[in-house]
This record gives structure tokens, sequence and C-alpha cells, in this order.
């Protein structure tokens, strides 16, 4: 086989239609990671000997005449927050680096009923919680593009293995931007879907109200692709919802001619100068393109950095008691139970969990409960209430998905505020719980990719990648990059 | 907080997180501003409520399976110190 295909849909069409072979495919990706892996570190397991075995199966079936399904033969990786029974499932955490999970999650069967090929188990912020990927127990993953700068975060293994070619589609999970961030960040696309889209089983819990699992691809067509495949009602999620997934790829190429996009007036400021005509760039595109660009005000969007920050912790430190040294993981013995638990948690947990737990657990202790975690919730409601008259006027609305390209390796690692403010732009769409995508559109300072984001009502995921997909064929006005200014 | 949280602390990591946390207290003083009496509190976002299934059977997960996995298990079930004490 000569050039590689790079794409989910040449991937899965070429293995289905027998012009080149599972085995091939994996191989060319196998040979990408031997050869950057080191450098970028995506991975926390890479599973070659198991890939190249369900390759040969999938290969087999082709060969007997039966269809492996729509990702036949497609190299896939998965965060490694993801149960895949029998295979570490780390978290990237020292509390479960020997845990293997006793079942596989939805996600992780539909994909291999779908005929994926899974390379391997990508790093993350321990327990997702973080922007940057530096926040794991087994050390910071690298951005393909350039090694100094990191990946973003917390799926940043998931995004940095599609950018660097290890795999042709990968999955994370968002939490408050997890997989939108990185993927702007390494210049891929990256989805997250309505919440209860799709079934959150075997997905290790960070915060239950706004966890949500996505892919990431390098084509808008690919992310529809993949979305139809791990979409759908889950009887063993309760908060899976119950209707049927539209056909996500039937609006692809109709064009956004009609369409209303909606520009945030009172969005907060803060973004670089670099991204933000990236993003006038995108509304000119898709004006010129037969779209209609409208001002709409969300003014709760503001409050959603520290609503976020109170209700995810609050939901980590409830969902985190689990690790007790009890039944999985790592245990510390002790005395008696209660000096298991503290030894326990203070060895496997990492800074920045114990910090977000004991910032939930002040959210919702006596006294303080009122104060912070019911103020929270209100804000919740009062920010969709914002986004839901505002789509009153507009179908989608577009806004930059993380303030600056890629930064610096360890710029902000001592200073927790400065990286939860990186989340400014996609933290509202995990407390409404509506859909939301970065798309890659060009680049801004020092070459680095620029990712403009797509945010649409619930269950709005059509409109929304065919929003995407505009962009995507518009590409972008050659012109002057501005330096990035001070952040 | 710490101690709530079952996290034993050095007096270093204490000094540090106590810092960071009140520098975050201060950022999320933003909220103070806004009158929410009127808003109804929201816990979660897609309107599912009482989410049921029928009672049948199925498989549970493999007992030998879960405890091969627990840092001590005997007799089937898993295997945990005294629970008196400080408790």
């Amino acid at each position: 086989m000569s050039a590689a295909p790079r794409t989910v849909r040449d991937i899965a069409a070429g293995v289905r239609s027998g012009e080149f072979t599972a085995v091939d495919v994996l191989e060319q990706h196998l040979a990408a990671i031997s050869a950057r892996e080191g450098d970028v570190h995506a991975f926390n397991l890479v599973l070659a000997d198991a890939a190249l075995e369900r390759a040969a199966a999938i290969d087999a079936d082709v060969a007997a005449g039966r269809d492996p399904g729509p990702l036949a033969g497609v190299p896939i990786a998965l965060k490694d927050n993801m149960c895949t029974r029998g295979v570490p499932t780390t978290c990237s955490s020292k509390i479960l680096a020997d845990w293997k999970p006793p079942y596989d999650g939805t996600v992780v069967s539909r994909l291999a009923a779908a005929g994926a090929v899974t390379v391997g188990k990508t790093n993350l912020d321990e327990f997702a919680m973080g922007s940057s990927t530096e926040n794991s127990a087994f050390g910071p993953t690298f951005n393909p593009l350039d090694t100094s700068r990191v990946a973003g975060g917390s799926s940043g293994g998931s995004a940095a293995a599609v950018a660097a070619g290890f795999a042709a589609l990968s999955f994370g999970s968002d939490t408050g931007g997890s997989i939108r961030q990185p993927a702007a960040l390494c210049g891929v696309v990256g989805v997250k879907p309505t919440y209860g889209r799709v079934s959150r089983y075997g997905l290790v819990a960070f915060a239950s109200s706004l966890d949500q699992i996505g892919p990431f691809t390098h084509t808008v067509a690919d992310a529809a692709l993949a979305l139809q495949v791990i979409s759908g009602h889950d009887p063993a999620d309760s908060t899976s919802i119950p209707e049927a997934p539209p056909d996500f790829s039937a609006v692809l190429g109709r064009g956004v001619e009609g369409l209303r996009i909606g520009r945030i007036a009172d969005l907060p400021a803060g973004a670089d100068p670099d991204v933000g005509e990236r993003l006038d760039q995108a509304f000119a595109a898709l004006a010129a393109a037969g779209a209609s660009i409208v001002d709409v005000n969300v003014p709760a969007f503001t409050y959603g950095l520290t609503a976020y920050y109170i209700i995810a912790p609050a939901e980590a430190s409830s969902n985190l008691a689990r690790y007790d040294g009890v039944r999985y993981g790592l245990r510390v013995e002790g005395a008696d139970t209660d000096a298991m638990y503290m030894a326990t948690r203070s060895a496997g947990f990492g800074d920045e969990v114990k910090r977000r737990i004991m910032l939930g657990t002040y959210a919702l202790s006596a006294g303080y409960y009122d104060a912070y975690y019911g103020k929270a919730l209100r804000i919740r409601r009062l920010m969709t209430q914002d986004f839901d008259a505002a789509y009153q006027h507009c179908d989608v609305m577009l806004t930059p998905t993380s303030p600056t390209v890629a930064f610096e390796v360890g710029a902000k690692t001592a200073d927790p505020l400065a990286m939860y403010l990186c989340d400014t732009y996609t933290i509202p769409s995990n407390l409404t719980g509506h859909p939301a995508m970065s798309v890659p559109f060009g680049t801004g300072a020092d070459d680095l990719p620029v990712g403009v984001q797509i945010l649409a009502p619930s269950l709005g995921e059509p409109v929304m990648l065919q929003v995407a997909a505009q962009l995507e064929r518009e590409g972008i006005v050659p012109g002057t990059i501005p330096s990035r200014g001070a952040s | 907080m710490a101690k709530l949280a079952r996290l034993a602390l050095t007096p270093e990591e204490l000094r540090v997180a106590a810092a960071q946390l009140s520098g975050m207290l201060e950022h999320f003083a933003d909220i103070d501003e806004l009158d929410l009496t009127q808003i109804e509190p929201m816990t979660q976002p897609y309107h599912l409520v009482n989410v049921m299934r029928d009672d049948t059977e199925a498989p549970t997960l493999d007992r030998a399976e879960v405890l091969a996995e627990a840092p001590r298990a005997e007799a089937g079930r898993f295997r945990v110190p005294s629970t008196g004490g400080a408790g």
C-alpha cells in the first residue's frame, strides 16, 4: 500500500472493499507510534499484539464475505478512563495504576462491534482533572505539532494520538472542555455531544451531571460517523436519552444558506488577538456562504467558570469517595478502616485531584452549601435560560474554543486558576448539557492551530455538524498572523 | 477539609493548598453580585426523571474476576481491617 489513508471513512471503505487490509493500516499506525511516541507520550498503554490479532480477524471477515461494520479496520485510541475488560484502565492515577476492569464500557463494546481496532489507551490529566495533560501520574503528553507545548487536556493523549497519526480516530470525555480544548490545541476536530446522547456506562465518573464522551478526528465527516456509532439509548446508563439519534452525516453537504449564526456580544474577554482574528474570519466565511450573523446576549456566560469550579469538584468529591482501598486499586494498609482510607487516598491521588476533592468537600459542607453549591446550581439554570432565549434568534453560536493556542509545557502548572481560565469558553455547554464542537480553522501565533467552537441547542448536533462542515470547506483566508498578546 | 475528605496532607501541602483555595474562592466571589432568589436550582441538564427498567434477570459481573482485582479478598469477600478505632 502506498500513501496511508488518513481518514476514518477512507480506511473503513478500503478495508470493507478489500482494497487494502486492516493489518496494513494498523502497521502504518504502529510505525508512526514507534517513530514518535517517545517524544509525544500520547499513550499509557499500546496494545500492539492485541490490535494485530484483531486486525487479522477483521481481514478474515472481509475475505469470508462478512462485513466487519462501519469502522472496519479503523485504528482507534481510547482515553484511559474508559473501562476495557481485562486491560488496565488507570485514569492516569496511581490509585488505579494496576486496575483491570471486569467489564467493557458501552462505547467500547459499540466500537468493537463496528469493526474498530483499539491500538491503545491514552494519557489524560488524572481523573480528567486538568487542561493540559500535565497532571498525569505517568508524565505529560506533548503536542505533536510542537513538543515544547502542551497538547491540552484533559483528553490530551487522545487529541495527540490523532494529530500524530497514531490512530485515525480517538475518544475522550468532556466535563468542562476536555475534548474541545485539546482538539483545538492539536488541530483536530473534537465533539462533545448533547448530555445523554452517548452512554457513560463504563466511563470512570468525574462529574456525573457534566461528563460526556465524544470523538477526535481529522474531518467533520469522520466525527459524524463516529458519533453515529457511539450514540443511542443504553439501559445501563440511567441518564441516557431515549430518543433515537438522527443521521448525523445527512446534513454535511447542505451549506449554511439561510442559517443564523450567533455572535455573543457579551462574551467574556480574554482571547488572544490571533484567536480573535480567526473567529472573525470564521464569521466572515459563513456570511459569505449565505448565513446571517446575529448578535445575541448570554449574560450568565461570564459566571460559568465559577459555577463549574464549584459543581464539578463537588460531584468529584462524591464520585472519588469510592477510591478507599477496599474493592479495587491501591491499598495502603492501616490499623483500622479509617486509617486505611486516609493512607490510601493520600498516597494514591495527585495534587490537583486532592485540591478538587477539598474544594468540592468545602462547597458541600454544612454552612457553605447554600453559599457555593446551591448558588452554582441556580447559575446553571440561569445559564440555560439565557442560552434558550438566545437560541430564539440564532441556530448556532460561534466562540473561540481556547483563549490561546497551545501554551508552553509548565507555563500554568503553578497557578491552578490560570489553568482553569483555559476553560472559559467551553464550560457553559457542559452546564447546559448542550452539544458543542471544535473545528480547526487556520493557525495563530507561532503557526499553531486555532480552533473555532460551534455551540448548538440541546439535540442540535445536525446543525452544529452542518456549520462545522462549511467551516472545514472554507478553510481560512490567508493573512498576517498577529503576534500573541500577553494573556 | 482535608480530614473530611480523608486526605492526610503535610504542613507544606496544607500551606500551598490553603493559599490556592483562598485564591479560587476570591475569584468565585463574582457570583455574589447576582440575585438568584427567584431561580430554581438545576441539578442535571436533561429532563429525565424516575428512569426505570424492566425487572428482568441478567448476568452480573463475574465474582472471581471482581475479587481478583481487590487489594485483599478472603472466602469470596473483600477483606478489610477492623472498622473500630479512630473512625
